[in-house]
């Protein structure tokens, strides 16, 4: 959303409850105990991303969340459709899914104070590079080491590893001359996402 | 609390940014919950004390904690910067492994500030669930456009000179700000910092603030 107009502004909640009813926390305790056994979050992130764009913005979070459990679990043969609508069991439960591997040992090709270009691409998968910060010129600051890439990991297959970063980019690079020159936005990003700058 | 009157106690407009949950989410949520106990996924003391733990144990009095001590103990606060978990650890906070937790520090010219663009990536295990607005269209569409108008809403306005350092939350780091000591608190306890570190000082839309009857003891 980063970018986006017209949500007006932030309206925030005096003593704002946890949970504002208790169905939420329960969607929230059912997605801790299925997360990590079932699907993983990249996943989980994109079942929500996956919910029609007038849906999703209709939807409250914890009913994004709603839909996405029940979409994984009934993709996952967890649970079936028809013991959804009918809120009875008529099969067992499959086995959970094995742990994710730990991380390969990768070198990273990018070091702090690099200057690279982000990657202009429109995928229709799972990314985590916001549309915002695509195409653009910016500095690594910070290498976090291998994370498993959500493009790939969030379609459930076999994890691929990628060093992540965080790349600093000055905000009139991102937003035009109508920014703060001082202003940084610093984004997590994956290595396929960028390369190096003169290469562009 | 779950009464739907509830939400009308507060002064703010729904406006569509956050719908009521109709009660059809509700049933729908609520059938989930037995159709899964039914197959022995969960138990309904599991959600029960999941529930419990978020609305009574995990808070943004765990940061505040963290918070206060690296500003009483330098050398502290240098370990909380290059390690979070680990410097958590010291404090007997355990942080869970499925993410990693970095620390920015605001400076004298330096105001960092946390968001999440693509969804509501947020230092929970030290701060607690998030709060609505942290998870609404409004603020994570703005924050990393023009994060000076935002914080002005919040009522923090940076002088001209003051950079704005916003982290998106794009993967599974986690982000949490250690604000600046304000003055007048040299004699402070660590438990009376820590009182004026609020959720949102951590989030970067707020600084800490002195009451007025603590400056003049």
């Amino acid at each position: 959303m980063g970018g986006m107009h017209g949500f007006g502004p932030v309206v925030t909640e005096r003593d704002e409850p946890v949970f504002h009813a208790r169905w939420e926390g329960v969607v929230r305790a059912i997605m801790q105990r299925t997360n990590g056994r079932y699907y993983n979050l990249d996943e989980f992130r994109f079942a929500i991303e996956r919910m029609p764009p007038d849906d999703y913005l209709r939807a409250g979070y914890y009913e994004r969340w709603l839909h996405a459990v029940e979409t994984l679990l009934v993709e996952k043969s967890v649970i079936t459709r028809e013991e959804l609508a009918q809120g009875r069991m008529e099969s067992a439960t499959p086995r959970a899914l094995a742990p994710r591997a730990s991380p390969p040992d990768i070198q990273p090709r990018f070091r702090p104070g690099d200057r690279v270009a982000t990657r202009n691409i429109h995928p229709k998968h799972h990314t985590r590079m916001p549309r915002y910060a695509r195409g653009k010129h910016g500095v690594i600051r910070r290498v976090y080491g291998p994370f498993p890439l959500p493009d790939t990991s969030a379609g459930g297959q076999a994890t691929d590893w990628e060093t992540c970063y965080a790349v600093e980019f000055e905000s009139r690079e991102l937003w035009g001359a109508g920014a703060d020159k001082n202003d940084r936005v610093c984004v997590d990003l994956w290595e396929s996402y960028l390369e190096p700058e003169e290469k562009r | 609390m779950s009464d739907a009157h509830h939400h009308h106690d507060h002064d703010h407009d729904h406006g569509g940014h956050h719908p009521e949950p109709p009660s059809e989410v509700e049933a729908r949520a609520l059938a989930l919950e037995s159709l899964l106990i039914d197959k022995g996924l969960i138990t309904s003391d599991e959600v029960d004390r999941i529930i419990s733990a978020y609305e009574h144990d995990i808070g943004p009095m765990i940061g505040a904690r963290v918070v206060a001590h690296a500003w009483a103990d330098p050398e502290y606060k240098a370990r909380l910067l290059s390690d979070g978990p680990a410097a958590l650890k010291e404090l007997a906070i355990d942080y869970p492994a499925s993410t990693r937790l970095v620390v920015v520090e605001n400076e004298p010219g330096v105001h960092n500030a946390i968001v999440c663009t693509l969804c509501s990536c947020y230092p929970w295990a030290v701060l607690g669930l998030p709060p609505t607005w942290y998870k609404s269209a409004p603020y994570r569409s703005r924050m990393v456009s023009e994060p000076r108008s935002v914080l002005a809403e919040f009522g923090l306005s940076l002088t001209d000179g003051v950079a704005v350092n916003v982290w998106d939350s794009s993967s599974d780091v986690r982000y949490m700000v250690l604000p600046e000591r304000p003055a007048g608190t040299e004699e402070w306890s660590e438990e009376q910092l820590a009182s004026i570190v609020t959720r949102d000082c951590m989030i970067g839309v707020a600084k800490p603030r002195v009451p007025a009857e603590s400056t003049t003891r």
